[in-house]
């Protein structure tokens, strides 16, 4: 094997990793704060990429027609669970916020795309589709569950994933879709081409990840975050709200899933169910963490992108057994350090 | 209970060793609900679906014992349903094997995947056990799409119908009969094999592990069991769908095809067998009505009825996680309590192990939890019919100590001997197997099962029934001595009137009386209590401290944690008191209470 191809491979395992980093980073956040296993992390990636795609190619992404649906189904179901204490003002703001807004969106995006606006536009709109999801489906599916176990949240967690997927094979359809660059160009750099989308990915998701850091580490906001995910009685007792600290967390996981999926849309072609594989590499990642040390996902993630990129080389059919069976080592561990005397329920 | 009544449960369970008239029922509804489709009056779009809902359920019932009883969720059952499939497909096409014979192949095959994935996947704990279902689930998926002889992505096509006696059964009436002879066996089976002392086992793996454990129950070949028993059950549906559909192609056996099973064992009620059945017919009925209409509705083709699937499920967590069957049980009358033969002789204490020295020994005993100290070169001993106390403040390091006493939790330093048998580091099984019965301070009980099977779980290790004594009821007359066992004990507490009633619908002082009951099952030489009073009325107690010194008058040794100052002053025949992980004082119930260090550290010291 020629030090040309290692060191092109090393490339495209760094890349891939850094998407895979970004996602594991993600998951770790929302089951700290929720304790839901994030299945559906990958459908965001893949809605933004296609809509990043589609608003560039002059289409109506499939995304602003979801958004609505799902808008008008949190909304629903929301007055009917809290149909005890509603105030006029309350419907206001629901029906202002989960119906109003993302119809203005929609009709905005309608108007936008078939002129084919910049590439900071398509960005933007992109992430103003797929942002509110997250906290849309917490309402929807894992806010009634909150004190439910892990094991029924990964269960909806699933449910949720399949639904989503269903959507959007009917409101993206079955083809794949892939972006322009968001830089061209490229440099030399000691005998291999580094594509600049490739430098893109790479900073922009260390960027986002230091942004996060920051966040957690300096802002109050942050910090009650973490006290939810270390105790939640004891963040509930001290006045943190736990259902708007799970929608903060799902928001925060979405956006970060779309800036993956913007960031990997010129990378490959991607289709409305190739989300799910993508979540569950960063899963893999998260894992290796435990889903709770951020530091290890992220070089969990690394991992899984290098051996993703050597596995792709070498037994290109087999790629995915390589990867996915290289986490039951990593559970087996996992496993053996959990407590042995079980908790008590 | 009077003799009069016992005796004659006794007799009922004699006359239902012959048929009796509820069985006979049941088999008349049995045989006319398999012929009846045969006939032509049964639309054959229907014999179809009943014949998937067979399938299903097979695999459903598998998932049931799995998930709902052995609390393992695994989303990767499809891939079992894909090995006993592959299995036949390639034996039929490729090598023109029978398919009769296949089946045993397929079996099999399925049972060795299950062994292997199932060695590892046993030992994950909590929700990473889910996540390593659905990593080899999707690795499997890879595996049967990219392998030739499987027939790669294109699948295997051309595979042989069943035939019987020259007929081959290629109409979706005569396939009716196979599938649901095949259901209504494994339904037997399993339910064989939950009322039966490995079912016992089972059934502790979800919520008593440690329970279980320390009575000797070896819980990583418990859910292996399960976990094989469930795959193959999904191995010979795979055998009949593939000769049911006649081609196989990978997409059936992914993660997906595994959500599915899963959304049926969950949508009946996840620890109930006939909830499977209701769950496979109602999940395949939608299936096929919203495939019929849901591609109208979006204009395109595609798994629209996912849609439906995952909303269902989200709508079933949110609004009744028991499942529907518990509602449909409810319609039915209870089942008739358990028969139990009337006169079995309580069993004497065991001969004491060998040893002129005291039964058991601590020396200098330490237990580190991270930075804490909880037990610090702790030292006393308890003699052949003595019973010890031990007290101290909460987190004195009582519990830790019975915990590295019964193996639960081993101490990192120092000697716990067994007569003259170090006893550190071993299991707890081996632990009761020398003769170490426990209960718990947070009461470990199985609420779903009936106070008596709770404690026939304690004589786990004076009996042998395995798997296939389990499933062809060869282990009955065994199982009448167990119980007659388990009733004996709990008259000796004074329960006997509980016993036929589940364990959750007991006040918890009398729970700990069963668990009591429970560890005398095991019939051991020394008794380890952890708060036994606690909960308990005065005459309770009363009665309570009785029985414990009608133990020791028989030559058995106890050791207990307990508040209630009273109840031990006036049990005990010497005191240990703990404090901070440390023995403080030791010695007579008098000498104790005038200690000052003692009643310093309950009442603390003088500011």
């Amino acid at each position: 094997m020629d030090p040309i191809i290692i060191l092109s491979l090393v490339q495209d395992g760094l890349v891939n990793g850094a998407i895979y980093a970004l996602l594991a980073v993600a998951l770790v956040l929302v089951f700290a704060v929720t304790r839901v296993i994030l299945i559906p992390q990958g459908e965001f990636v893949a809605f933004a990429a296609l809509s990043f795609a589609q608003i560039q190619q002059g289409l109506k992404p499939g995304t602003a027609g979801l958004l609505v649906a799902l808008g008008i189904i949190a909304c629903a179901l929301d007055l009917i669970r809290d149909r005890r204490m509603l105030t006029i003002k309350l419907i206001a703001r629901r029906l202002i916020l989960d119906i109003a807004l993302p119809v203005i969106l929609y009709f905005a995006v309608a108007w936008l795309a078939p002129k084919q606006p910049g590439m900071a536009v398509a960005i933007i709109l992109t992430l103003l589709l797929v942002a509110p999801m997250g906290p849309f489906l917490y309402r929807i599916a894992f806010r009634p569950l909150a004190d439910a176990s892990i094991l029924v949240l990964l269960i909806a967690a699933l449910g949720v994933h399949l639904a989503l997927t269903v959507l959007g094979l009917g409101y993206f359809g079955p083809e794949g879709f892939r972006a322009d660059p968001l830089i061209d160009g490229s440099i030399e750099l000691g005998g291999t081409v580094i594509q600049a989308q490739q430098i893109i990915v790479v900073g922009v998701s260390l960027v986002v990840m230091l942004g996060l850091y920051v966040f957690f580490e300096r802002t109050l906001y942050g910090k009650a975050l973490r006290a939810v995910a270390v105790n939640r009685t004891g963040a509930r007792l001290v006045g943190i709200p736990i259902n708007l600290s799970g929608q903060t967390a799902f928001a925060l996981a979405t956006v970060i899933g779309a800036i993956s999926g913007i960031l990997i849309a010129p990378v490959t072609m991607l289709y409305y169910d190739s989300g799910f594989l993508i979540s569950l590499k960063g899963f893999v990642a998260a894992i290796t963490g435990g889903l709770s040390n951020y530091l290890l996902a992220v070089a969990g993630a690394f991992g899984v992108g290098l051996v993703q990129a050597f596995a792709a080389f070498w037994t290109s059919n087999y790629m995915e057994v390589v990867v996915f069976m290289l986490i039951v080592p990593v559970l087996v561990l996992r496993s053996l350090r959990a407590s042995t005397v079980e908790d008590e329920e | 209970m009077s003799a009069e009544r016992e005796g004659a449960v006794a007799r009922s369970a004699e006359r239902r060793c012959f048929m009796s008239g509820r069985r006979m029922i049941a088999l008349v509804v049995a045989a006319l609900f398999l012929v009846l489709p045969l006939l032509s009056i049964v639309p054959e779009f229907w014999v179809a679906l009943l014949d998937y809902i067979g399938i299903g359920a097979l695999i459903a019932v598998g998932l049931v014992l799995l998930t709902g009883v052995g609390g393992m969720t695994s989303f990767g059952q499809a891939a079992f349903v894909g090995f006993g499939a592959y299995t036949t497909g390639v034996l039929t096409t490729h090598y023109g094997v029978s398919p009769w014979l296949a089946l045993p192949a397929a079996v099999i095959v399925t049972g060795v995947a299950a062994l292997i994935l199932g060695s590892f996947t046993v030992r994950l704990s909590g929700h990473y056990l889910p996540l390593g279902t659905i990593a080899w689930g999707i690795s499997a998926f890879y595996v049967f799409g990219n392998l030739q002889i499987l027939g790669g992505h294109d699948g295997i096509t051309n595979i042989p119908p069943l035939s019987l006696g020259g007929h081959a059964l290629t109409g979706v009436r005569p396939y009716w009969v196979v599938v649901w002879v095949a259901v209504i066996l494994a339904v037997i089976a399993t339910q064989n094999l939950l009322d039966s002392r490995l079912g016992r086992a089972i059934r502790a793996l979800r919520q008593g592990a440690v329970a279980a454990e320390s009575f000797g129950v070896e819980i990583a070949r418990t859910k292996l069991i399960v976990f094989v028993f469930a795959a193959v059950l999904a191995g010979i549906a795979g055998w009949l769908y593939a000769h049911f559909q006649r081609s196989l192609g990978a997409s059936a056996f992914g993660v997906s095809g595994g959500i599915d099973y899963l959304l049926m064992a969950v949508m009946g009620g996840t620890g109930q067998v006939y909830g499977a059945l209701i769950g496979a017919g109602l999940v395949t009925v939608l299936r096929d009505v919203l495939q019929d209409w849901l591609p109208h509705l979006f204009g395109a083709s595609g798994n629209y009825e996912d849609l439906a699937f995952g909303i269902l499920l989200i709508a079933i967590l949110q609004g009744a996680r028991e499942g529907l069957w518990p509602m449909i049980a409810r319609l039915f009358p209870a089942p008739k309590p358990r028969a139990v033969i009337a006169e079995v002789p309580t069993p004497a204490v065991q001969a004491a192990a060998k040893s002129t020295g005291p039964l058991l020994t601590l020396d200098t005993v330490r237990k580190r939890f991270g930075g804490l100290v909880a037990v610090n070169g702790v030292s006393f001993t308890v003699g052949t019919g003595e019973i010890v106390a031990l007290i101290g403040p909460n987190g004195a390091g009582k519990s830790t100590l019975f915990n590295a006493v019964t193996g639960i939790a081993p101490a990192d330093e120092g000697r716990v001997l067994l007569g003259d048998a170090p006893i550190q580091g071993d299991s707890p099984q081996n632990i009761a197997r020398r003769g170490i019965g426990r209960t718990f301070q947070h009461v470990k009980l199985i609420p779903e099962l009936t106070v008596l099977e709770n404690v026939a779980l304690g004589a786990h290790l004076h009996s042998r029934a395995g798997l296939v004594e389990a499933v062809l009821r060869l282990d009955r007359a065994e199982e009448r001595k167990l119980f007659a066992a388990a009733a004996a004990q709990l008259k000796r507490v004074g329960m006997a009137d509980n016993m036929h009633r589940t364990a959750g619908q007991l006040a918890l002082g009398q729970m700990r009386v069963v668990e009591i009951a429970r560890a005398l099952c095991l019939n051991p030489s020394l008794l380890l209590l952890d708060e036994p009073a606690a909960g308990l009325r005065l005459k309770e107690k009363q009665a309570l401290a009785e029985v414990l010194r009608g133990l020791r008058a028989e030559g058995m040794s106890v050791l207990v944690v307990e508040h209630d100052m009273d109840f031990v002053m006036g049990l005990a025949d010497r005191i240990v008191v703990l404090d901070f992980g440390e023995k403080i004082a030791e010695g007579a119930p008098a000498v104790v209470r005038a200690n000052p260090a003692v009643i310093e550290a309950y009442l603390g010291g003088v500011a």
